[in-house]
């Protein structure tokens, strides 16, 4: 197996060096397009950490996504508009607002706008999964409850306008930390940063799953019950893998909001939400660069599909996830390792769950 | 807060609870047969709409309403079928890649719709239910409640109780309560699993286009009428309890009456997160919902 491990990380690297390189092939807007997606590439790591090795479907990481962009934001609003208020809260009526609401005030420092990255999608990440895991609360029911929170969330996003600008998002703003990302080297400067941050995270994930910590992850998903048998209380486990991913959710928000210019909650809602784990799905959930894969990929195809056919995209991409669901449960990572590695289909996991199905009458 | 207040807030509470109780029976009872989501069940409440508004383009408006109903359930019913046998089935023990698949349906079915009508349809509410019995004098004067919206409650409370008859009195009913309780046993007894969980399904598409077409007469069909249902409808099950009916009536009049009266006192974006919280906070105390099917299994596989 260490001579496919070792091709395996050759054309990684090599795949990130191509990342590396790319401002000197791509034109200044494919490669904000390229960074956007890349930023997302994050996200999907979380979500093949969570999904792939642990089990837990989240369809909720907009949630923290939208957390991680909006923190961002905040500060580069109040960068740009200096003294005065910004434009929406300054035109805002019911309530109408006539100083900065206090909650707004300490995203003027730099460094707590960049905490806040870190620490919101984290604080509100280990504290639904404790409410909810430590009930043991799992499977489809957490799915549905952190898709009825991301609802609510943007509900709440819409309806508070004034301190928000509602449904439009947060837009208008250029520079952090004194760098303009709308100038030629900005931009490039944030691309190169993102694909730093996305193959620290990548290396991070691929040592995480090595790890004794990595082997429980996979022994709850292919089996919780055994896993507490054998000694391991798996609710600490659990939460602390779905903070991580809510933080590498974050981090994808915030420079997600850096190279779009803009975070709003269509960006956020329920159906990105959902496109997310679908693309993560689509690239392969059990392995973390078919994650990457297949949400930079997809995010490519899917942006310049919906230009051309938006009337028939919604039909294409829910075909694409019926197809996910039935015949790709492991994607195209999957289908590679079938065809080109001769690895069968049954895995260890599967066979586990075979005789799950005897022990259980469920 | 006076007693017309609490009146009408408790009626609109029930008349939300009744759309959401038949919009979320099916769900409860698929779900908990084979453990499967059906994330396109909102869009089976929109398609029932939409047959309503059909069957009515086509027949004299006096019956209408009385084919709507029975055609919706039929449609949505076959509908149901179809979609168990060709795609469903094929994901039993796999819940969340079923969760996927389905909401693609759902995405298809929302577009599919929206092409076609893009302002969505409306149902012509026959005359007889037009009106309301509202209180004018006396301490109750300001109560105000709509026929359209008794009938959806009334629609709703007689679907129940039928339910209620055909699991508890009927050779299905045993059947669909041995496959809950035991599917290995049951078929091992010779129950028809295949069977069971097909007519369940069905039954439950059914029902929802059933709500779909009462919920036409109160309020416009748009092809993303169904996501604005759902979310709420999986609450309802989650807090019922997997498979239990009764659950699932309890679980949705307290969500209509908390709704409706938390929508009254703050904007509906917080009673929203209200609600939400509130649902979180009573799994801290039921885990399984209010009312928890008994079993010896170890591990659910959901």
């Amino acid at each position: 197996m260490s001579h496919k491990r070792l091709l395996g990380f050759s054309l990684a690297a090599l795949l990130f060096l191509a990342l590396f390189l790319a401002p000197s092939y791509l034109s200044a807007f494919k490669l904000s397009l390229l960074g956007r997606f890349l930023a997302l590439g994050i996200l999907g790591i979380g979500v093949s950490l969570i999904w792939g090795y642990t089990g837990i479907l989240s369809l909720g990481q907009g949630l923290f996504f939208a957390l991680g962009g909006y923190a961002v934001a905040m500060h580069m609003v109040l960068m740009q508009v200096g003294d005065k208020l910004p434009g929406f809260m300054a035109r805002s009526f019911k309530p109408r607002i006539t100083e900065l609401p206090w909650w707004w005030q300490p995203f003027e420092s730099p460094v707590f706008a960049t905490l806040m990255v870190f620490l919101l999608p984290a604080l509100a990440a280990a504290i639904i999964a404790l409410l909810v895991f430590w009930r043991r609360i799992s499977g489809v029911y957490f799915a549905l409850i952190t898709q009825a929170l991301v609802l609510a969330f943007t509900t709440l996003i819409v309806s508070q306008q004034s301190y928000t600008n509602g449904f439009n998002g947060l837009t208008n703003f250029s520079s952090i930390y004194g760098f303009d990302i709308n100038s030629e080297g900005g931009r490039r400067g944030l691309y190169l940063v993102t694909v730093a941050v996305l193959l620290f995270v990548w290396l991070l994930a691929q040592w995480l799953t090595r790890t004794h910590f990595g082997k429980v992850l996979v022994a709850i998903r292919d089996g919780e019950n055994r896993t507490r048998f054998l000694g391991y209380n798996t609710t600490p486990y659990k939460v602390a893998i779905f903070t991580l991913a809510g933080v590498l959710a974050g981090i994808s928000g915030a420079f997600f909001t850096m190279h779009a210019g803009i975070i709003s909650p269509k960006d956020v809602g329920i159906a990105p939400s959902i496109e997310m784990v679908v693309w993560v799905a689509i690239g392969g959930r059990e392995s973390i660069t078919g994650a990457v894969l297949g949400m930079v990929l997809g995010n490519l195809v899917a942006d310049s599909v919906s230009s051309q056919f938006p009337e028939s995209w919604p039909l294409l991409l829910g075909f694409l996830f019926v197809m996910v669901g039935m015949i790709l449960p492991k994607g195209l990572v999957g289908l590679l390792e079938r065809f080109w590695l001769h690895k069968p289909e049954q895995t260890k996991s599967s066979s586990l769950g075979s005789l799950k199905s005897e022990v259980s009458d469920a | 807060m006076d007693a017309v207040f609490i009146i009408n807030q408790a009626f609109n509470g029930l008349s939300l609870a009744s759309i959401l109780l038949l919009a979320a029976l099916g769900l409860a009872l698929s779900f908990g047969l084979m453990r499967v989501i059906n994330m396109a069940h909102g869009e089976m409440l929109m398609l029932g709409g939409v047959v309503a508004y059909l069957v009515q383009q086509n027949v004299p408006k006096s019956v209408s309403l009385w084919l709507a109903l029975p055609i919706a359930f039929i449609a949505t019913a076959l509908l149901g079928i179809i979609l168990e046998a060709t795609i469903i089935r094929w994901l039993y023990g796999r819940p969340l890649d079923t969760l996927l698949a389905t909401w693609g349906i759902s995405l298809i079915l929302q577009q599919a719709v929206i092409l076609w009508q893009p302002f969505g349809v409306s149902f012509v509410t026959p005359g007889w239910l037009n009106g309301q019995i509202s209180i004018q004098a006396g301490t109750l004067a300001g109560v105000t409640l709509p026929y359209v919206r008794i009938f959806v409650i009334i629609l709703s409370v007689l679907v129940m109780l039928g339910l209620a008859f055909l699991l508890r009195y009927t050779r299905m009913g045993l059947y669909v309560r041995a496959v809950n309780q035991s599917r290995d046993m049951a078929s091992a007894l010779g129950v028809n699993t295949r069977f069971v969980d097909m007519a369940v399904f069905a039954l439950g598409t059914g029902l929802a286009g059933l709500a779909g077409a009462a919920l036409a007469t109160i309020s416009p069909i748009t092809g993303v009428i169904g996501s604005s249902y759902i979310i709420n409808a999986f609450l309802v099950v989650i807090l019922g309890g997997v498979g239990s009916i009764w659950g699932a009536l309890l679980a949705a009049v307290s969500l209509g009456f908390f709704t409706s009266f938390f929508e009254s006192f703050y904007s509906v974006s917080y009673a929203k997160v209200i609600i939400l919280l509130l649902v979180i906070a009573l799994l801290q105390w039921r885990p399984k919902g209010f009312i928890v099917t008994r079993s010896r299994a170890l591990e659910e596989s959901a």
